[in-house]
């Protein structure tokens, strides 16, 4: 027998029973850790399993189309895929990271800045950090599904306008909400919501933006999707029809063509604006994708400022479009008498300083005043009526207030009075200050869309039309500063003779026939003659023309600002008559339409991705 | 007195314990892959649970004492076998640890290692032959366990490597270690244990990533933690009652790693609740007192050693497995016996459980 197999020791029965104590004691530790995590934090981790295996994906619904007035589209959207970011993993989302940059062509800085953006935003909701994707994009996402599981797909609506920069400034754009926004209105808003920016897209958006959608999906471990748990379809918004006339429309913009400055057509009667045009503009499809910085502060900083919209936000000398103003007051105030006359010789002086005209009118009575446009005679009306006269007659017909017209970042214009000098300047109105303003110029100054309604009120009697852009718009009030029969007949007959007599100012240029083709001038100086000095040179006036149609209670009333193009007889008066012709051609029935300028966008077929996984989206 | 060792004494009880962790264990791994591409893994388990009994039987059939007769010899052999597996063995998940055998199994010559050690220890215990372990006996004891704990390491399989010391240490308790020895051996484990986990921080970054895939070479890409994680979201959403079989989302989508091995816990947890986790580790411990129970009813020493040392590793492996679940412990890589999916494994149990049987058939033998 070895020496190992001597049966001499008991075996040690204590030891043993300690070993089998030991055991239960650390079976019931085991046991108390489980029941910690099974029973103490149950619910905490059913939430976490729950977020694991469950992902909610969002149906975009897509934004309301614009039709015109005659329901033809103007703006609307189409599907395309965007590219999802999930960030409640921070620790993968790092490592993951530079592959994504890499394979997907996004500059580092650009998304470390979307991601510094979304802080604030839940962990569980995904950002979009490319809005359209390509094909390749979608193909990467859908190879790295298993080794990149931060990356998703979502269809997405994107908004499309046909006829890129046409009404552009009008229509504005759209991109992602805000994290100012996001605030305001938390229940509503989710990181990488698109809502209207600026234009109609923005005062509309309520009424145009859908209900998004959700679909519950279960997903395993590496994204796939298992089964949809529930369906919430979204809601698309709604369309809104436009009272823009698209074929006025694309006549005004094809005759602004390398032009700066606005136009404004609208209904003489209602106040439906039937063509907005505002030039440089910009194309409102750059921002139907995200943006790049650069583009953006380019459009931002451009001195051309082609995110304005001039029409309603150009507030520029009226220069003699201002005359109708000051021979509404001088008839209707009886402060002056209406045959009172004066005479011209190329200039005047008032208060020791010459003021210049253009030409030596000889004697001037109101209607040769209005026709032949000449300063000196309204120089002296100006002199005679008082700065506060002026100015009351000129807020009576809407200047230097709001129209209403429905589009955000409407501007005032000016109205000066003696109130407003000591109020703003802090000291007493320079009576020769009132000189300029008899002309437009000076510290009065007004926007196209101010004009246009002033001209259409002194036309109909006094009435101011609310100006607007949706077809159906409820509650819409005119305002009324009634004028005597004999005022609107004279200045009416003013306007009148500017287009049609052989001395009005536009010499017979731009006569209609068979339409009552009235308007008036204006060419309104940029800068003080003292600036002209000082710069040694001239710089080109700013042309305008306020047109209508017929001489009294109008139909159609048209305002056109070219800015620096000189006379308005010559670089506005021609455009307003185009549109105003057309206006009638249309009404006659024999108006030709100029093709389309719509594109041809390649349907949204195109777009998708073929037998893609995460198009479980497109159910 | 019985003159012959008979199937009869066979320890049935313990056989039905086993059995009965084995069939929960195949009903969890059916659970856990019937829907996916892994699909009737149940089957090759079973069929490895029949070598295992199989197994049990012979190595029952030969008398504890001649095989540790052969313990250096034993040893020997299961040295020279792992330094095969590190000079020829072919790599698997980043590990050498197989051996080809035949061409159609893979056996994991580190499980039979773990049935030589438990031999060549009780019969080193036996041959001391006291109740006060020498400073020279620990020592030798020490190198013994540690030439195949390093032979493993550098596999790279920090799992069984550890799984080889509790033998010793169960081991050492039995024989009688003096008070002053265990206190000083406790110490310098706390004062290492600290020590190296704050060296831990003091590496780069790659060499902290390089350990953690020393430590656990099967790690996926979405980084440390994120198992542990799952598993303890399994766990945790199992809650009381369990989501049922078959409904554990956790588990039936994936997010529990290796979820028929390793995890097989956490998917039993999520899908049975805490009720079925106490009726599993109540079955374990009925194993491991059931064990200590033939330990104490061995003819001599020896035998003892030979329960103690196969009760060691078992309980070892439920404690650590169990603890690690749960987030108690970091991911090594050391299934539950019995129950997680694995031919060498499961087939070790079954061989340990055969040493125990063999033992206690010869209780009565003179």
């Amino acid at each position: 027998m070895p020496s190992w197999n001597v049966n001499d020791q008991k075996i040690p029965q204590g030891r043993l029973s300690l070993f089998s104590y030991l055991s239960a004691f650390f079976v019931v530790l085991l046991l108390v850790g489980f029941w910690k995590l099974q029973v103490m934090q149950s619910e905490h981790f059913s939430d976490l399993a729950e977020k694991n295996g469950i992902r909610s994906i969002a149906i975009i619904a897509p934004r309301g189309a614009m039709l015109d007035r005659e329901g033809r589209v103007l703006v609307d959207s189409y599907p395309s895929f965007s590219i999802l970011l999930l960030r409640d993993n921070p620790k993968l989302l790092e490592k993951n990271l530079p592959q994504i940059e890499d394979g997907l062509g996004i500059d580092k800085q650009d998304l470390d800045q979307q991601l510094d953006a979304a802080k604030t935003a839940p962990k569980f909701l995904p950002i979009i950090i490319k809005p359209a994707a390509s094909q390749s994009d979608i193909a990467f996402v859908e190879s790295h599904r298993a080794d990149l599981p931060v990356l998703d797909l979502m269809m997405v609506q994107r908004r499309r306008y046909p006829h890129d920069e046409m009404l552009a400034n009008t229509i504005g754009y759209v991109g992602e909400v805000s994290v100012q926004d996001m605030e305001k209105n938390p229940d509503r808003y989710k990181p990488g919501d698109i809502v209207g920016k600026a234009g109609l897209e923005k005062e509309y958006n309520d009424e145009i933006v859908g209900t998004d959608g959700m679909r519950r999906v279960v997903v395993n471990s590496v994204g796939k999707v298992m089964r949809t748990l529930d369906n919430v379809e979204a809601i698309p918004g709604k369309p809104i029809q436009l009272t823009i006339d698209e074929d006025l429309q694309q006549i005004a913009e094809s005759d602004f063509v390398n032009k700066e400055g606005a136009l404004v057509a609208m209904d003489a009667r209602t106040g439906e604006v039937l063509a907005m045009v505002s030039r440089p503009t910009f194309n409102p499809n750059d921002f139907a994708v995200r943006i790049p910085p650069q583009e953006w502060a380019a459009l931002n900083t451009d001195a051309n400022t082609p995110l304005i919209n001039r029409a309603i936000q150009a507030q520029l000398a009226p220069g003699s479009v201002f005359k109708v103003v000051m021979a509404t007051a001088m008839l209707e105030s009886k402060a002056i008498p209406p045959t009172y006359t004066a005479y011209c010789n190329g200039s005047a002086v008032f208060y020791g300083r010459v003021f210049h005209c253009d030409h030596a009118h000889g004697e001037v009575d109101l209607h040769k005043g209005i026709v032949a446009s000449c300063d000196v005679f309204f120089y002296h009306v100006g002199q005679l009526l008082g700065i506060d006269k002026i100015s009351y007659y000129a807020s009576g017909l809407g200047l230097g207030q709001r129209t209403g017209i429905d589009l955000p970042s409407e501007q005032t214009g000016m109205v000066p009075s003696e109130e407003w000098s000591e109020r703003v300047n802090h000291h007493k109105w320079y009576p020769g200050s009132t000189i300029s303003v008899a002309i437009g110029q000076g510290a009065v100054t007004a926007t196209p869309i101010q004009l246009a309604r002033m001209i259409a009120a002194v036309a109909n009697g006094g009435t101011l039309i609310p100006p607007h852009l949706m077809k159906d718009a409820m509650g819409l009030k005119s305002a009324s500063f009634p004028l005597s029969d004999d005022t609107v007949q004279q200045v009416t007959d003013g306007m009148w003779g500017v287009v049609n007599e052989p001395d009005g100012t536009t010499s017979g240029a731009v006569k209609l026939q068979n339409v009552d083709f009235s308007g008036k001038t204006g060419t309104a100086q940029t800068e003080s003659f003292e600036l002209q000095n000082k710069l040694g040179k001239h710089l080109k006036e700013n042309g305008w023309f306020v047109g209508y149609a017929p001489r009294r209670n109008p139909e159609i009333v048209v305002a056109a600002l070219v800015q620096s193009g000189g006379w308005g007889s010559t670089s506005a008066a021609p455009i307003v008559r185009d549109v105003v012709k057309a206006f009638y051609d249309k009404k006659n029935g024999h108006f030709t339409p100029p093709t389309s300028t719509a594109d041809n966008i390649p349907p949204s077929s195109a777009v998708h991705p073929v037998g893609v996984s995460a198009g479980a989206q497109q159910q | 007195m019985k003159d012959r060792p008979r199937v009869h004494d066979f320890d049935w009880p313990l056989l039905a314990i086993a059995g009965t962790i084995a069939a929960i264990g195949l009903v969890e791994i059916y659970s856990s892959t019937h829907a996916s591409a892994m699909a009737g893994m149940q089957w090759k388990q079973l069929m490895w649970i029949g070598i295992g009994i199989a197994g049990m039987f012979l190595i029952s059939r030969i008398d504890y004492h001649s095989l540790l007769d052969q313990a250096p010899a034993l040893y020997l052999v299961g040295c020279v076998g792992l330094l095969v597996v590190l000079l020829l063995g072919f790599s698997r998940l980043g590990a050498k640890r197989w051996i080809s055998l035949g061409g159609i199994m893979n056996l994991q010559v580190s499980e039979i290692m773990k049935l030589i050690i438990i031999i060549v220890l009780a019969r080193f215990f036996a041959e001391v032959r006291t109740d006060r372990l020498t400073l020279m006996d620990l020592l030798k004891i020490g190198i013994l366990t540690l030439i195949p704990v390093g032979l493993i390491l550098k596999q790279p399989d920090l799992g069984t490597a550890m799984v080889l010391v509790p033998v010793a240490v169960v081991g050492a308790l039995c024989a009688g270690i003096q008070w002053k020895h265990a206190a000083v051996g406790l110490v310098i484990v706390a004062l290492l244990v600290p020590l190296g986990w704050n060296m831990r921080k003091h590496l780069k970054p790659y060499q902290q990533q390089r350990i953690q895939t020393f430590l656990h070479p099967e790690e996926d890409q979405r980084g440390a933690g994120y198992q542990i994680l799952q598993s303890e979201i399994a766990v945790g959403s199992g809650g009381f009652w369990g989501k049922g079989f078959g409904k554990g989302s956790q588990n039936q989508l994936g997010f529990v790693p290796v979820r028929y091995s390793d995890f097989i816990l956490a998917a039993l947890a999520e899908e049975q609740g805490f009720i079925g986790v106490c009726v599993v580790l109540l079955l374990y411990l009925g194993l491991i007192l059931r064990l200590v129970d033939n330990a104490q009813k061995a003819k001599d020493r020896a035998g003892m050693y030979v329960v103690m040392g196969v009760t060691a590793i078992l309980g070892f492996h439920v404690l650590v497995n169990s603890a690690m679940v749960i987030g108690y412990m970091p991911v090594t890589g050391i299934p539950l016996p019995l129950m997680s999916y694995g031919g060498s494994a499961t087939a070790f149990v079954f061989l340990a459980l055969g040493l125990v049987m063999n033992v206690r058939m010869r209780r009565f033998v003179n």
